[in-house]
């Protein structure tokens, strides 16, 4: 089965990514198909690689990039919600002319198609948030 | 694309107290572009995203709610609110934004895209749907 | 249709609409702060009660385990399931609505 997922809520904050992350190992680790993994509304604080958790906290952005890593995951970050919230990669701060980019390895931006598209093209399209 | 699939954006919160409601349009206004059998949900809370008279100049945010009026422009003309909620809240269909659309199949009629359904039959368009976003 | 809680009953009414609008024979999952929609004995258990004679409720045990809730403390008929629980729910039914 094709799976995909969303995650609406930042990382440590709310529940939503931790829950998000499991689910989609889980869906992994039964041999079905993750298509995309989408981070909108704070979701997309999930992507920035400047997260530096205690050690004995879970690191929640490096968790994702592993996981993508793994399993040749789709880890997307919506860029309209990424602009209001300062999360860019090398093109987006170019463009923007920011002086530095901080989005994780294994994650990409793009744009709110991405969504729709996982949800016409996944069995399954699971909404995690708050 | 070929395969249509019926899409449903369920909105549940209110307006400009969190940016669900904001950013939830515009997912509705990009995915119009797919060309899918889309529709939008209120309930709860969500029935006071339709609310008319939003000002929001005094708050200092940005005022979104005119950008419900282009969701006929742009085919999604199913909007879908729950009586009951609205009940619950003291308002009427009376209280909300007049959203209308064009219809292309009846010389241009101007029809209404707001729906109020009862409970019972928001529960039967759940029933419906493919895929059900929520906002 | 699977349908998934998030929320506190006691802080939201999303257990509520969702039992208000799910269907007989719905799969009712309930995660995070959902779980404590499934404690017996609570001002809300009766909501829950009601709805296990039409559908099936389920809660997730890792979010249990977190916050000290054992099996005992739940609503006779609600059944605990892992993440690979969760993924079954979720394929087994034709679509998942999550009440956020």
């Amino acid at each position: 089965m094709k799976f995909s997922v969303m995650v609406n809520e930042g990382p440590y904050t709310h529940q939503a990514s931790d829950t998000a992350y499991q689910f989609t190992r889980a869906a992994l680790a039964a041999g079905h198909e993750v298509f995309r993994v989408f981070f909108y509304h704070d979701g997309v604080n999930n992507g920035t690689r400047m997260t530096t958790p205690p050690q004995d906290d879970r690191n929640i952005v490096d968790r994702w990039s592993e996981l993508a890593s793994e399993h040749e995951l789709d880890l997307v970050v919506c860029v309209a919600a990424a602009q209001r919230r300062g999360i860019v990669d090398a093109d987006e701060a170019k463009r923007n002319g920011k002086d530095g980019d901080n989005i994780a390895p294994g994650f990409r931006i793009s744009g709110l198609g991405q969504l729709i598209e996982a949800g016409i093209q996944s069995d399954r399209l699971l909404v995690f948030g708050d | 694309m070929s395969e249509t699939k019926k899409f449903m954006y369920i909105n549940r919160h209110a307006p400009h107290g969190t940016v669900y409601a904001h950013e939830g349009l515009e997912v509705v206004l990009i995915g119009a572009a797919f060309e899918q059998d889309v529709c939008m949900a209120f309930i709860g809370d969500g029935v006071f995203q339709l609310k008319q008279d939003q000002d929001t100049s005094e708050a200092g945010m940005k005022n979104f709610s005119p950008a419900y009026r282009a969701l006929g422009d742009y085919e999604v003309n199913k909007l879908y609110v729950e009586r009951e909620s609205l009940q619950e809240r003291g308002l009427s269909e009376a209280d909300l934004m007049p959203l209308t659309w064009e219809d292309e199949d009846d010389d241009w009629a101007e029809k209404p895209s707001i729906r109020v359904v009862s409970r019972a039959e928001m529960s039967d368009l759940l029933e419906e749907q493919d895929v059900i976003l929520n906002f | 249709m699977l349908h998934t809680v998030n929320k506190s009953p006691f802080e939201s009414s999303s257990l509520r609409t969702c039992l208000a609008l799910a269907r007989a024979g719905s799969d009712i999952l309930l995660i995070e702060d959902g779980v404590y929609g499934g404690l017996a004995g609570s001002a809300h258990s009766t909501m829950v009660e009601d709805a296990l004679k039409s559908m099936k409720v389920y809660a997730l045990g890792p979010d249990l385990k977190a916050r000290g809730l054992a099996e005992d403390r739940l609503i006779p008929g609600v059944q605990v399931v892992g993440y690979d629980g969760f993924v079954d729910l979720a394929s087994a039914n034709d679509k998942v609505q999550s009440w956020l």
